[in-house]
This record gives C-alpha cells, sequence and structure tokens, in this order.
C-alpha cells in the first residue's frame, strides 16, 4: 500500500519535473526543429532525387548522386583540398596555442596586454580578416607579398597561383585562430594545482620536465575539445573564400563548404548539393562524437 | 507547484508566440498583397486613377551595383522621380549587394514563389531564368506600347535580351571591355600619348617598352569571369566578324577551336613570352588600383571603372578600343531588366512602365554620366546632360563607340556550370599547369556535358 502510494508521488514528481524542464528546452528545441532538423531532413530526401536546371521537377535517382560525386573530379578536389586544409592548420594553431597559453600563463608585467593580443584577431569577424589579409597578399602592394617577392627575387601572386594558395589562407586561419584556442588552454591551465609544480621544483625537476610530464598530460582534454573544434572549424569557416579567392585559381583553394554554396546558387544543382550536406553533415557528427564517446573519458588523468 | 506550472505555461506560450510571429509576419505581408491587389484592378480604369482614395499599384525592385561610387542614391533617385510621375504606381527598390547576391535573392524568391515584380540582373542569367520557368517574354509589351522604340537600343545590348525570337529583358546597365592607358607613362618612353596602340603586335611592343621603373606594361584581369577577357581576345583573333564562342541559342559552346588556342596563347605569351605582364592570375579588383597607383601602364578592364579612375587618378589617361588582331571586339557585359512570373497581370504592366522609364534615353543619360556605364539608347547622347558629360571627358565615348564591335558576353544554358568550365581552364593556363590548347579542350568537354540534358 505505502510502496504504492510511494509509487504514484514517485511518478507524479517525475512528471512535474519532466514537465518543467522540458519547458525550459521546449523553446529552442522548437527552434533547433525548424531551422536545423527540418533542414536536414530535407536535404537528406533530396539528395535522393536529381533536381538541377535541366530537370526542375525532382526525379528520384536513389544514391546516384553519391556515385556521381564518387566521379565528380571538383568534389575529389575539393574534399581532399579541405583535408590538407585542416591539416595545415589544426596541429600548428594548437601548437602555437599551447605555447600562447603558456606565456599568458606566467605572471609577468604586461600579461593582460598579451593575453589581449593573442585573444584579438579572433574578435575580428572573418570578412574583415579576409580583407585585411587579402591586402596584404596584394601583388606590388602587400607586406607578404613583398616578402614573398624579395624571397624569390621575382613577383609573386601568392593567391594567383595554386601553388601557394592554399598556404597563404593556412597561415592567415592559423593567425585567426590560434588566439582563440589559447582561452581554452589558459583556462586548463589555470585548474592544475600549482603544488604539482611545486613538488616538482623541490625534487629539482627542469621546466621543460615539468611541462612535459605535468602541464602537457594535465591539458590533454583541452587538447581533445579544442582539436575538435578545430577540425569541425576547418570544414566550416569559408566566408574568406568570397572575399579572397572565389575558391579558385582553377579549384586550388576550393572548399568542400564553398562548392556546396556553389552547386546550390550558382549552378543550380540542388540535388548534388544536397547529397554532398549529408556527406559533410555525416563527417561533422563523426568528428564530433570523438568528444562524447569515450576518449574523453580515455584521456583524463584524475 | 503551481509557480513551477506557471512557468511552464508561460514558458510554452513564449514559444508558441515565437513560432507564430514567424507564421504572423508572411500572413501580414500576403495580405497585403492582396489588398494591394484589388484596388489595381480599380486604378487600372481610366476613372478610378483620379479617385486620391485609390491605393496605388505596388511594386518591388531589386537591382545590384557592381562598381564603385554611390550608386544606391541614383537609382532610389530615379525611382522616386518615376512614383512622382505615376503616382499609380509604388516602387519598392531594394539594393541587393553585387551581381552575385543578387542573383542568389532572386533565385530563392523564385523558389520561394515570391519573386521580385522587375530586377536588374546580369544578361547571362536568361537561359537560367528560362529554364527555372522565372521571367515572362515582353513582346506583347513592346508591339502594344509605341514609347518604347526598340530601334533605339544599341544592337549590341538587345542581342542579349533575345533567345529565338522572344526579348526577355530591356538593356539598363551595360558596358564593355576598354583599354586605359598611363598618358604619363607613354611619354616617359617616347611613345605618343595620343596613339594607343591599335593591333596586337604594337600591343606588344608598347607593353614591352612599358614595362619598367617599377610598374609592368600591361594587366588584363584572369580570376572571376575569365571568359569574358577571353571572348575578346577570340574575338579579335576571329576571321569570322561574327564567331562567338557559343551559340547564339544557348545550347552549343566552342570554345576548343584553333582560332581560340591563338587568342589564349596570346594572352599567356603577355607575361610568359614577353614579360609584359605579371605572371599567374591577376585579380579582378586589384587592377584598377593597380592602373590607379601607377603600377602598371595599360589594362584592360569594364568601361563600368571609368568614374572610378576619372575620380582617382592623379595622372593624365586615355581610354581605346582594345587592339586588334584580325578585327576589333568586346564582349558586352552588365544587366538588364527583367520582368517575372507568378505576379498579377497589374503588377507586371506596372513593372513593364517602371522598366521602360527606367531606360528612357533622360534616364539613361543620367545614369550613365552617373556611373561611367554605356547609355543603352542611341537618344541618350542627344541629351543636354550627356553631350555636357561627354564634351567635358570625351573618354566616355570610347565605349559607346566600340558598341558596332560588340557582342554577345557568353550566356547558355547551365550557364554557372559551362562559365565556370571555361574560367577555370583558362586559369589553370595562366597558372601554367596546363598549354593553351588542352585547357580548351578540358573547357570543351565539361561545356558539352553540363549542356547534354539541353541538346538531347
Amino acid at each position: 500500500m505505502e510502496g504504492l502510494n510511494g509509487m504514484n508521488a514517485g511518478w507524479s514528481e517525475r512528471l512535474r519535473r519532466n514537465g518543467f524542464g522540458w519547458g525550459l528546452v521546449l523553446p529552442s528545441l522548437l527552434f533547433l526543429c525548424l531551422f536545423t532538423y527540418y533542414p536536414m531532413f530535407k536535404s537528406f530526401w533530396l539528395s535522393f532525387y536529381e533536381k538541377n536546371l535541366a530537370t526542375p521537377e525532382p526525379l528520384f535517382v536513389g544514391f546516384d548522386n553519391y556515385i556521381n560525386l564518387l566521379h565528380d573530379n571538383v568534389f575529389m578536389k575539393v574534399f581532399s583540398n579541405n583535408i590538407w586544409f585542416a591539416i595545415g592548420t589544426v596541429p600548428t594553431s594548437l601548437a602555437l596555442a599551447f605555447l600562447m597559453a603558456l606565456f599568458a600563463d606566467k605572471a609577468i608585467k604586461g600579461r593582460g596586454l598579451a593575453r589581449l593580443s593573442f585573444f584579438y584577431p579572433n574578435m575580428i569577424p572573418m570578412i574583415a580578416v579576409a580583407n585585411i589579409w587579402l591586402f596584404l597578399y596584394t601583388p606590388h602592394f602587400g607586406l607578404f607579398a613583398r616578402l614573398a617577392s624579395w624571397i624569390t627575387d621575382q613577383p609573386v601572386n601568392l593567391l594567383g597561383t595554386p601553388d601557394t594558395v592554399m598556404g597563404a589562407l593556412v597561415i592567415m586561419m592559423i593567425w585567426k585562430e590560434a588566439g582563440y584556442f589559447m582561452i581554452f588552454y589558459l583556462a586548463g591551465m589555470q585548474q592544475i594545482p600549482k603544488d604539482l609544480y611545486e613538488a616538482a621544483a623541490v625534487s629539482g625537476v627542469g621546466t621543460f620536465t615539468a611541462i612535459r610530464r605535468i602541464t602537457i598530460p594535465l591539458t590533454m582534454p583541452t587538447t581533445l575539445f579544442v582539436a575538435v573544434v578545430a577540425i569541425t572549424n576547418s570544414f566550416k569557416l569559408v566566408d574568406h573564400l568570397w572575399i579572397m579567392t572565389k575558391g579558385g585559381p582553377n579549384n586550388a583553394s576550393n572548399l568542400l563548404l564553398y562548392y556546396i554554396y556553389e552547386s546550390t546558387f550558382n549552378f543550380y544543382d540542388q540535388g548534388m548539393a544536397a547529397s554532398m550536406t549529408v556527406i559533410m553533415i555525416v563527417l561533422l557528427l563523426l568528428i564530433s562524437s570523438l568528444q562524447f564517446f569515450g576518449w574523453d573519458r580515455k584521456i583524463h588523468y584524475e | 507547484m503551481q509557480k513551477q506550472t506557471k512557468t511552464i505555461l508561460t514558458l510554452l506560450s513564449v514559444s508558441m508566440l515565437a513560432v507564430a510571429g514567424c507564421g504572423q509576419s508572411n500572413n501580414s505581408t500576403a495580405e497585403a498583397k492582396e489588398n494591394t491587389v484589388q484596388p489595381t484592378t480599380i486604378a487600372a480604369t481610366p476613372e478610378s486613377t483620379e479617385t486620391p482614395a485609390a491605393k496605388p499599384v505596388e511594386i518591388t525592385f531589386y537591382y545590384p551595383v557592381n562598381v564603385g561610387g554611390p550608386l544606391t542614391k541614383v537609382i532610389d533617385g530615379m525611382a522616386s522621380a518615376f512614383m512622382e510621375q505615376h503616382p499609380e504606381i509604388k516602387v519598392n527598390p531594394v539594393y541587393t549587394g553585387n551581381y552575385g547576391d543578387n542573383t542568389v535573392k532572386i533565385q530563392a524568391g523564385v523558389q520561394a514563389k515570391q519573386p521580385p515584380d522587375v530586377a536588374v540582373m546580369m544578361s547571362t542569367e536568361l537561359y537560367s531564368m528560362l529554364d527555372m520557368n522565372a521571367i515572362i517574354p515582353l513582346d506583347d509589351f513592346i508591339a502594344k506600347d509605341t514609347d518604347i522604340q526598340m530601334a533605339d537600343f544599341y544592337p549590341a545590348f538587345v542581342e542579349d535580351t533575345q533567345s529565338e525570337g522572344k526579348t526577355y529583358s530591356l538593356p539598363f546597365q551595360r558596358s564593355t571591355i576598354v583599354m586605359y592607358y598611363n598618358k604619363e607613362m607613354f611619354k616617359a618612353v617616347g611613345l605618343d600619348p595620343e596613339k594607343p596602340p591599335t593591333t596586337w603586335d604594337e600591343l606588344v611592343t608598347y607593353a614591352k617598352k612599358l614595362n619598367k621603373d617599377g610598374h609592368v606594361g600591361l594587366e588584363i584581369p584572369g580570376n572571376d569571369d575569365s571568359y569574358w577577357m577571353f571572348q575578346m581576345l577570340a574575338r579579335q583573333n576571329a576571321t569570322d566578324p561574327k564567331q562567338n564562342i557559343m551559340s547564339s541559342d544557348g545550347k552549343k559552346a566552342m570554345f576548343d577551336t584553333p582560332e581560340n588556342v591563338e587568342a589564349l596563347q596570346f594572352w599567356l605569351d603577355l607575361s610568359h613570352k614577353y614579360k609584359a605582364m605579371p605572371e599567374g592570375v591577376i585579380d579582378w579588383a586589384t587592377v584598377p588600383t593597380d592602373f590607379i597607383q601607377g603600377k602598371t601602364a595599360m589594362m584592360m578592364h569594364t568601361s563600368g571603372n571609368l568614374t572610378n579612375v576619372k575620380n582617382n587618378a592623379k595622372f593624365e589617361f586615355g581610354v581605346a578600343f582594345p587592339p586588334a588582331q584580325k578585327q576589333f571586339g568586346s564582349p558586352t557585359g552588365g544587366g538588364n531588366l527583367y520582368i517575372f512570373k507568378g505576379t498579377s497581370p497589374e503588377k507586371q504592366a506596372a513593372a513593364w512602365e517602371f522598366a521602360k522609364y527606367m531606360t528612357a534615353s533622360e534616364q539613361a543619360a543620367l545614369f550613365s554620366s552617373s556611373s561611367g556605364y554605356v547609355g543603352v539608347r542611341k537618344s541618350a547622347y542627344d541629351t543636354d546632360a550627356m553631350k555636357k558629360y561627354t564634351a567635358d571627358f570625351p573618354q566616355a565615348l570610347v565605349a559607346r563607340d566600340q558598341l558596332e564591335y560588340a557582342f554577345r558576353e557568353l550566356s547558355t544554358h547551365n550557364h554557372g556550370k559551362v562559365s565556370t568550365a571555361i574560367t577555370n581552364q583558362i586559369q589553370a593556363a595562366l597558372a601554367g599547369e596546363i598549354d593553351a590548347a588542352g585547357a580548351l579542350k578540358k573547357a570543351q568537354a565539361e561545356a558539352e556535358q553540363a549542356l547534354a540534358p539541353f541538346n538531347k
């Protein structure tokens, strides 16, 4: 009898609590469904149809769009560009962020200024950054263009040459992103108990060993988180392409997201664009799931 | 407990309101539209136009601005002047960014079944708009309306408003490629500043001579729509005076011909062989800056930049036809006024009235003199405003005089893919990744693939 009463009370209590919880998430959930999950579902649906200027009415084609992508040289190039872009930006900006955080963490004079100057590239919108760097790379005028001309002893067009355009964009992205990741490392480092370092100092351990044996292992969760953010960013950030290269020359700097945009709004090829969107969504899901499944727990040292 | 229920209810209602709000705005615009349609039918009859209570027909007008300068003010001003003359029509001008953004917005509108009523759009979008079933032919309006005087438009600009015997747009914001040159640099190397190069051979000789003292001889932009410059060189090298790189029905590409290969080779030679131009792909937007800053002695660019160069160059400059090989030639460029499907006949009639006004000689003269675009009508050059403008600034006449050698910009079905195919291969050739013949062969193959569904 009492047990039954208790169950009833528990049930209504749970409903009340859950109802309150659901009420709290409802507004954002509604908007998520409207503007995120519904479009995702719609893209998924559209990716099985042919829909372009030659076939304005959607025509069911099964997996044909995906098979066509495998034969699409531009898609392959864009995909590998994106992987090189990630390889170029992620490790370097992570390493740089770590070093900057080490520096900004030390109690030295002008620490606030150092933090600010490291972080400020992140506060500038991507479009503005792209315009600034476009000028830096402009042949004849730009600082970097002149530097490159001085080194190679001939006029260099960094953004107009397929061999250099990706490198030029990677350097810009590192400059932009490293300061942002530094903030996470800084937070991570400040959580490391100071007595660990004191103990190390007492045992006569040098600074570098302390960094290698204490700081790096204990900031591993930060590294994982930042790496996931950095990799997804390398697939998501394309604003600069509008301003700087439009994906050129000859797709040398084209990235997946920009190619999706081109396919939709320049080629009006919505079926193919939808199938590329699906591939991108799946890829980003896989990357971000690293954070949530397993890996996160394995690298904690507590 | 009660408090919590209240909170839940509040949250619920807030979210409902928010969602409803999104729908509401749509509803109200729909209502507003219906409201305007009804009085319109009345307003169309002559008696009711006099009753002040009649609500005007409301039309939306999208336009892009692709060159420097405060052109939005000019266009908005023209729209208000139109409304003063036509109180029965209300125009809402919407500035939509550059040509690319403009097309995206129009395309989104067409798909959402809420297109603008009238819009300025690239002449090259004609076939895409036809394939999307988005625009109406203007032949009925032209036949009924004697004011329009189609023969007064320059034929070079009318060419790309037509397809298979029908007219789909009115020329509005039009340009050609011209050659700008720095007269002071000409003098410095002993060239006559009043005699710009007129042939390819002279161009090479001059450019080589001018290529010194920290500036280059010549710049031809190669990114963005590099096919435009390629079309110019191809026509200049063509034996047939009407040769273009695509068929006029927009279904065939003719990139890969021996004469076109020579034309592309000439472009490459300017930098690789003659060393008179920087190597690689030269950026469209930096070329005028280079010219204004004295980093290049000559440039090929759109006549739409005339006002920009005029206002900013600190030296005397000349404007000339781009030099000929077998003949002179330049593709036209820029945008036309299109009227859209899916609105009421009253709105379409109002849109026609507006398009007609915007392209009449007075307005064409005003727009040309404030932008540097070419006046689209012959009679525009007889207006006082234009006479005064060209007397002070005779360089503005060069683009107009060139119109007899001007021809249609690359415009095909599946235009995005076809133009990207040729643009990318030209860029690859300029960057030294592929030779001229190989580039055009590849571009041809890609274009044919993109056009295949339209040749069934």
